[in-house]
């Protein structure tokens, strides 16, 4: 594979410093812990230890991932407001009943749970844009980051470096230059236009958070399409080159054909990411105004945890369908990285 | 694979560069060109100007239009006012200029104080005054948070919760690896397909029992409510056995029949042999648990567990922000990320570029 590669060749280069600073305390532990897993296999016999190397990790997984899982449908057909199972009416399925209670479902203010379905609208409209932009902009920068520049590390880096920082951090660095004596309305009326009051306007406030999430991931998925075209044979390209053929044909008929089980990687991952959205746009806009930018997430952690009463039977309906929704789309990555392996 | 992919990347560009006839331009090449520098600007622009904005006086940070630097107006106290007043260079009738305090604005006429004689206000219009500012760089947005409020506590609670869940993480999981890239036993697969589809549980769709699990458990408020739920990460068993399986068979044989336990094969030969895998994943997890959001938003409810990232939320949503300590500490949460990202960058990069996980 290729990580076994490129991180090994770098294992030359890696970071000693790190090493140096980590390797004391680690052997300290690891020299504590050999006598007792020494005395274990001598116990239980070599044929048990691989049960014993995974188990912790087994443990972990099971108590706060696999028993969560089965739990969250308990609580989606108990109501009330306690937390404890025990202290939780059955009531079958009310809560769902109760989320899907619409006159009309193209028109969330006929539901009864009317913030649960602006909420699916909110995500739907956010997942669309920001999926679509997410990919056409990966794809023109992976695109130019694939031809002879100079400095083309860097501006590899630069692309990448929103990526990293935390999303309270892209939020505040956002709501800061998009407040009403932010330096873009400053802009603006250094313009001769008027400033915008943008987290007041519930069209200026989708914008901006499609647009922040939008600048903040597009970074990670250039560098899986850069991945994917470095890996296209460069002798198709001398083919063309000596054939004459045309550059917007070479795009269409080989880089594009080539990359496209990349790009199917990037449109699931992107969707699966998107459908997810919650932190960003929590911290720059709380959901508003009113609920303009509230998505379903959201939704799920005002019922269950901020709101006065916690109604955690209805949050965990709640994201009982967004683990639907999940679901079907993983199987798509599954799919759609089995293309890619096949590629 | 790093040859092939730098000889096909030469190949390529030379092909894409190749410019028929003469040697103008092709107007992609321009584009290109263009489309970067202003990715450039795009992608940095809105960060130095959070830091630029960090270092200005309240005043400073008040300017409209805003200044580059942090240039902010001088205030002086005066004598019979609650609040410093902000300082103008005031051109008076008789053509002299006078330093004045400003009491208050009404429509084009400004109430002005001398600050020397602070009994008698004088009316001046607002055209033929010009605020005095000076250059200074504000370093108090930065200490009067760590020591008035609770941000070392905050920056603190982060370090250990990065710190020792990022222990945690490497321990467990690579004991996991080893355990599934190095024997044959029964269950393997079993086990391997459970890791992969715990790969596809976010922690946005078991809220509610997880949180019952932390509470049953008595965590609720502690930092092990943030360490301990997301330590076994299934990307990082992942990374690692795909990792371990290249390690040579031959070394723990050898080793075995030298009479080495399990345990000593672990960590004295796998584990040395992992590292640069280690460090990908150790990079990975520091990311992850410094940037973590929405998980500590629901276990820590109270100000003495928060995280910086937490903390930082609630400062923010306050009534009255106080946007000059905001910004401060929001470049203090920024700066661990961009040591990361200044010096092992490339680390991630082709951690990402192979495995496809972040």
């Amino acid at each position: 594979m290729a990580l076994e590669d490129t991180t090994r060749s770098k294992s030359d280069s890696g970071p000693s410093l790190l090493n140096a600073i980590a390797a004391w305390p680690v052997r300290v532990l690891f020299t504590i812990l050999d006598v007792p897993l020494r005395g274990l296999q001598r116990l239980l016999g070599i044929r048990a230890m691989p049960y014993v190397f995974i188990l912790p990790n087994l443990a972990f997984f099971g108590l706060f991932v696999v028993v969560p899982l089965f739990i969250n449908f308990a609580f989606s057909v108990t109501g009330g407001t306690n937390l404890y199972l025990d202290d939780r009416p059955f009531v079958g399925l009310e809560q769902y009943g109760f989320l899907f209670d619409c006159g009309n479902y193209l028109d969330p203010t006929t539901c009864r749970e009317d913030r649960f379905w602006r909420g699916v609208f909110n995500t739907f409209t956010f997942v669309f844009f920001q999926v679509s932009l997410i990919v056409l902009f990966s794809l023109i920068t992976a695109l130019i980051l694939n031809r002879e520049i100079r400095g083309r590390g860097f501006f590899r880096a630069a692309f990448f470096f929103p990526v990293l920082l935390s999303p309270v951090v892209v939020a505040l660095i956002w709501k800061w230059i998009l407040l009403r004596d932010g330096v873009l309305n400053a802009f603006l009326v250094s313009m001769g236009l008027d400033p915008v009051l943008y987290f007041v306007s519930p069209t200026w406030s989708m914008f901006w958070a499609i647009f922040v999430s939008v600048w903040a991931h597009m970074g990670f998925y250039t560098l899986i399409l850069l991945a994917g075209l470095q890996a296209i044979p460069p002798d198709l390209y001398e083919a063309a080159e000596m054939d004459g053929t045309k550059r917007e044909r070479v795009f269409f008929r080989i880089t594009l054909p080539l990359l496209w089980p990349n790009m199917l990687v990037v449109i699931v991952l992107a969707l699966i990411k998107a459908v997810q959205i919650f932190d960003e746009v929590f911290v720059l806009t709380g959901g508003g105004p009113g609920t303009a930018t509230q998505f379903i997430v959201q939704y799920i952690y005002t019922t269950g945890f901020s709101n006065q009463v916690q109604n955690f039977g209805l949050a965990a309906a709640a994201s009982v369908v967004l683990g639907v929704v999940l679901f079907v789309l993983t199987l798509l990555q599954l799919a759609a990285s089995r293309r890619k392996d096949e590629a | 694979m790093a040859e092939t992919s730098t000889m096909s990347e030469r190949s390529v560009t030379r092909f894409l560069t190749a410019r028929r006839g003469g040697g103008s331009l092709h107007w992609t090449d321009i584009f290109s060109y263009v489309y970067l520098a202003l990715g450039v600007a795009l992608m940095f622009g809105p960060v130095v100007w959070l830091a630029l904005s960090s270092f200005k006086t309240p005043a400073g940070l008040q300017e409209f239009p805003p200044t580059l630097l942090p240039l902010g107006q001088i205030e002086r106290s005066v004598e019979g006012y609650d609040d410093p007043l902000p300082m103008f260079k005031v051109t008076m009738d008789d053509g002299t200029v006078r330093e004045l305090a400003q009491i208050r604005r009404i429509g084009i006429i400004a109430q002005m104080v001398d600050p020397e004689n602070p009994d008698e206000t004088i009316k001046v219009p607002i055209a033929s005054r010009e605020p005095i500012r000076e250059f200074r760089v504000a370093w108090e947005n930065y200490t009067k948070p760590l020591e008035r409020f609770n941000f070392l506590t905050y920056l603190n609670n982060s370090v250990i919760v990065t710190a020792a869940a990022t222990l945690v993480t490497l321990l467990i999981n690579s004991m996991a690896a080893f355990g599934l890239a190095i024997y044959e036993f029964r269950g393997r697969n079993a086990v391997m397909l459970f890791v992969i589809g715990t790969l596809m549980i976010p922690i946005t769709i078991i809220l509610v029992p997880a949180y019952l699990v932390v509470t049953e458990l008595g965590m609720v408020n502690t930092l092990w409510a943030v360490i301990l739920p997301g330590a076994a990460t299934p990307t990082g068993v992942f990374l690692l056995r795909q990792y371990m399986l290249t390690i040579p068979r031959d070394l723990i044989e050898a080793a075995r029949m030298d009479k080495a336990s399990e345990w000593s094969i672990y960590w004295r030969i796998v584990l040395p042999l992992s590292l640069p895998a280690i460090a990908v994943l150790a990079i990975f997890s520091v990311m992850w648990r410094w940037n973590d959001f929405l998980w500590p938003l629901i276990v820590l409810n109270r100000s003495e567990v928060y995280t910086l990232q937490i903390g930082l939320n609630a400062f923010q949503g306050e009534l009255d922000v106080q946007w000059h300590y905001v910004l401060a500490m929001t470049v203090v949460a920024l700066i661990p990320v961009t040591l990361v990202f200044a010096f092992l960058q490339r680390f991630i990069t082709t951690g990402i570029a192979s495995s496809g996980m972040k």
